[in-house]
């Protein structure tokens, strides 16, 4: 009943923007529908999630289905609930601010085919976490990244989106390759067995396969996620979609990739040690290289994006210290590794949609996303540098909010697992002080783009006149800014239900080492209002204060002040970025400055991703060129293809004329 | 009975030789047109239950005549008679037809197939028709004659399929022919679309290779 009802959901979202293909584009009611039907998604997969989640225990339900190898079983366990809860959410959030910010009557072209397809990846996502066959989960995943592709090519006009996509394309399909000799390493090795669930079988499977089975699950999966190094998508890809399909996709889809890589490690009962190190590693890599790029960046969205890439790291932190907390035998570290890694899908689904619908608001008013042009827009637009301040501060790990209480789990982790008798691991005995690294080198970061973008005076015409965006764009915002700060003060609420999902993950690991017992919630949420209070205290201090006197930002005692004396955004982050040009190689373009009166000049400084422009275009390019005689072959004649097709048929039937009968 | 079969699937290899031999691209969509009834005929003369006869009437309306219908209309709009310049010329068409033919009977020979077909003329026309079909599709450059090519290769498909009438269920022929009849209204859009574009009044498909990736 559960499950059919989750499934009807799905069926909804996927249908949610057919309607709107039909009507006359002057009405209003194909984006009224398809918002109504993604909020109706939205209730039913939350509550189907929660359901399950609150301990109403795991909902299943099989239906008939004529595809070779495919059944179409559903399961919703409390791990896939985790997932559920924001593929329910953000979307539904999402629909009400794609209604204020890509309305038909400004974007008649593509309006209708980015709500067609938002609510095919919405289905698609859905279905992922449900599914419990992999031919079912596949589907989903096939909708989902295909989905993916065509709203990130939205505004297709524009050459830089055009590529954005293709290179989101390439990678995906590379990702599903990989998943699909995964798949197939998991039905040789299981016999036939395309459940996606322990079994006795996968438990039965020779470590060799698992390893395979795992390191191919964390490349094929890893592609979605974005981890270090196969992240190049994301960058281009979540700056040049519309915010809210940024927000879905980096809020919800990548958390998809981290759901397949939490999937596979539960199928296997006794996880090596090298597991875990190897998840460490490149949880820490990921986080350590995604926060330093995003200190280089210019553009608020793509710093986002880079963003996302460092807090997948610290979910992987979370999982790779549960792993290695399952090999050696302790309980406690296992739990708080993953339900640290747990709690942190949720904290980023909800403050890094919140930071891309307050900078989608943004974009909106101005019409750009280069930070170097913004500036002093918290004076206009002050609920929606409010918004931004709460993800910016939830994103940084700082209490009150909910980042804090989840990267809190990791730590608690991960200075746990290095007080072992056995003495600590390398890898392990570097994750507290990356994990504090990342976070010092967010708080700077959050610090540059919010300083840049609010504050200050407005550095070009675009952010001249912004005026605050309407009610669309700003209540899912509340919702969600509302949400941080719940979690924040009260992580005590959430400690069932990751507990729940833990055990789903690894049965009976709460049982041994209670999660409650291990998060001290009461003090978090004690913390956290204390906080509150000074802060409130200080606020009203403040104010009574009357100081107030009327200069231009920032006049540090100049006569007359020009806005483009102000700190850049990238002079702001360059002492950093110089610091950790190791990881980041900046490409700066400085003329010298020579004589008493210098003829006019420019400064011009970016950073190339590290993987997609300096290695994987240049290679590309490269075999591009040594094949290229070669290219005859493919020469876009569709007669040489067909024909190319007729031989091949030709030649099997002669050798099966010659080689007698199919094997 | 089976005389009447043979003879069936004997006419449908001599349409497959019209299709080649013809440059009236006129007299090409009236053969595929004859090629459909002939397939809707033999049906029924192999199965006279409900679900024959419903396939059959449903193969003699769509491929006998809504389908030429829509064709003959994409021709209307573009007019253009004859396919000129074909990258193989007419009478080697015929030869590599009939090179085509045998090698399908050859081929036949080694399949494994049920003993109810092993005999037949079956298995050999509906190869016969397959290859010709991508002889058409290969060699012509309009693309009229290209979406005849596509409809033959599909009716050996449809032949082969019906050896294997009873593993193959009802409903997933009924599918190809939707499928079928979808493709080829497609195909009449985009002859249009050549047709503005280029605003050749050849609507050659050969100058279509700039669209490679």
């Amino acid at each position: 009943m559960i499950a059919s009802l989750c499934l009807a959901a799905v069926v909804l979202a996927a249908l949610s923007g057919v309607p709107g293909l039909f009507f006359p584009r002057t009405s209003r009611a194909g984006e009224q529908l398809s918002v109504a039907a993604m909020l109706a998604f939205g209730a039913l997969a939350l509550f189907v999630a929660l359901r399950v989640l609150l301990g109403g225990g795991a909902v299943e339900l099989s239906l008939p289905w004529s595809v070779p190898g495919g059944a179409f079983e559903v399961r919703i366990d409390a791990l896939s609930a985790v997932f559920l809860a924001p593929v329910g959410l953000i979307p539904a959030l999402g629909a009400v601010y794609g209604r204020g910010y890509w309305p038909e009557r400004d974007h008649p072209h593509d309006a209708r085919q980015l709500r067609f397809f938002y609510g095919l990846l919405t289905a698609g996502m859905a279905l992922v976490v449900i599914a419990a066959n992999a031919v079912l989960f596949l589907v989903g995943w096939e909708v989902m990244a295909l989905a993916g592709y065509f709203l990130v090519a939205t505004e297709d006009r524009e050459a830089k989106v055009r590529e954005a996509g293709v290179v989101y394309l390439a990678m995906t399909r590379l990702g599903s390759l990989v998943l699909y000799a995964m798949f197939g390493t998991l039905l040789a090795a299981t016999g036939g067995l395309l459940l996606f669930a322990r079994s006795p079988a996968t438990v039965a499977m020779r470590p060799v396969f698992q390893s395979a089975v795992v390191l191919l699950s964390l490349a094929g999966f890893g592609v979605k996620a974005g981890l270090v190094p196969l992240h190049a998508w994301l960058p281009p890809a979540h700056g040049n979609a519309p915010s809210h399909v940024s927000a879905l996709m980096s809020g919800v889809m990548l958390k998809m990739g981290i759901y397949g890589i939490f999937r596979v490690t539960s199928l296997f009962a006794a996880p090596p040690l090298w597991w875990g190190e190897l998840v460490l590693a490149l949880g820490i890599i990921s986080g350590l290289v995604g926060v330093a790029f995003a200190l280089g960046q210019h553009d608020l969205k793509r710093l986002l994006a880079y963003h996302s890439v460092e807090n997948i790291g610290i979910i992987l932190m979370g999982l790779g210290l549960a792993l290695i907390g399952r090999a050696t035998g302790r309980p406690a570290l296992a739990v708080l590794g993953f339900a640290g890694a747990l709690f942190h899908v949720w904290n980023h689904a909800l403050f890094k949609s919140l930071l891309f619908f307050s900078a989608g608001s943004v974009v909106h008013q101005t019409g750009t996303r280069e930070m170097d042009r913004l500036g002093g827009i918290a004076k206009r637009m002050r609920l929606t540098a409010l918004a931004f301040v709460i993800g910016a501060v939830a994103i940084a790990g700082l209490p009150p909010l909910n980042g804090f209480a989840s990267e809190l789990f990791v730590y608690l982790a991960s200075l746990r697992s290095v007080a072992h008798p056995g003495g600590p691991w390398l890898v392990v005995a570097f994750a507290a002080p990356a994990l504090a690294m990342i976070g010092a080198l967010a708080v700077a970061c959050f610090a540059k783009a919010y300083g840049a973008v609010f504050l200050g005076e407005p550095r070009s015409d675009d952010a001249r006149e912004p005026r605050e965006s309407s009610a669309f764009l700003l209540a899912p915002m509340a919702v969600l800014a509302a949400l941080c700060a719940l979690f924040g003060i009260a992580p005590g609420l959430v400690v069932p239900m990751l507990a729940r999902a833990v055990d789903a993950w690894a049965p009976g690991l709460s049982a041994a080492a209670p999660l409650a017992s291990l998060v001290p919630t009461t003090a978090i949420t004690l913390g956290a209002l204390a906080l509150l209070l000074i802060l409130g205290i200080a606020a009203l201090v403040l104010r009574r204060r009357p100081t107030a006197m009327s200069a231009p930002t920032w006049a540090c005692g100049y006569s007359r002040p020009v806005p483009r004396a102000q700190y850049t955004a990238s002079s702001f982050a360059q002492q950093l970025v110089v610091l950790l040009r190791f990881i980041v190689w900046p490409r700066t373009h400085r003329p010298a400055i020579r004589g008493l009166f210098p003829s006019p000049t420019d400064f011009h400084s970016e950073t190339p991703d590290l993987v997609l422009d300096r290695a994987a275009l240049p290679l590309t390019r490269r075999i591009a060129r040594a094949v290229g005689s070669r290219r005859v072959l493919q020469g876009g004649s569709i007669h040489a293809y067909l024909g190319y097709i007729f031989a091949a048929v030709i030649v099997l039937l002669l050798l099966f004329r010659v080689g007698g009968v199919l094997p | 009975m089976h005389q009447l079969v043979e003879a069936l699937l004997v006419s449908v290899l001599v349409v497959n030789f019209f299709v080649l031999g013809t440059s009236r691209l006129n007299a090409v969509i009236h053969a595929s047109a004859v090629e459909g009834v002939l397939l809707g005929a033999t049906l029924l003369c192999l199965r006279r239950d409900w679900e024959a006869l419903a396939l059959a009437s449903g193969v003699i309306v769509i491929k006998g005549v809504v389908i030429p219908a829509l064709l003959r209309g994409a021709m209307r709009e573009v007019a253009i008679r004859r396919e000129v310049e074909p990258f193989v010329g007419f009478t080697t068409s015929l030869l590599l037809g009939a090179l085509a033919t045998g090698l399908a009977l050859l081929f036949a020979g080694t399949l494994p197939l049920a003993p109810a077909q092993a005999g037949t003329l079956f298995v050999p026309t509906a190869l016969a028709t397959v290859l010709t079909g991508f002889l058409v599709l290969t060699t012509r450059r309009k693309a009229i004659s290209q979406a005849v090519g596509y409809l033959v290769l599909e009716n050996g498909v449809f032949l082969m399929g019906l050896t294997l009438a009873r593993a193959l269920p009802l409903v997933v022929e009924l599918g190809v022919l939707l499928d079928l009849l979808m493709g080829v209204l497609v195909i009449g859009i985009i002859i249009n679309h050549i047709n503005r574009e280029l605003s050749s009044v050849e609507m050659d498909t050969a100058k279509l290779s700039s669209l490679q990736d």
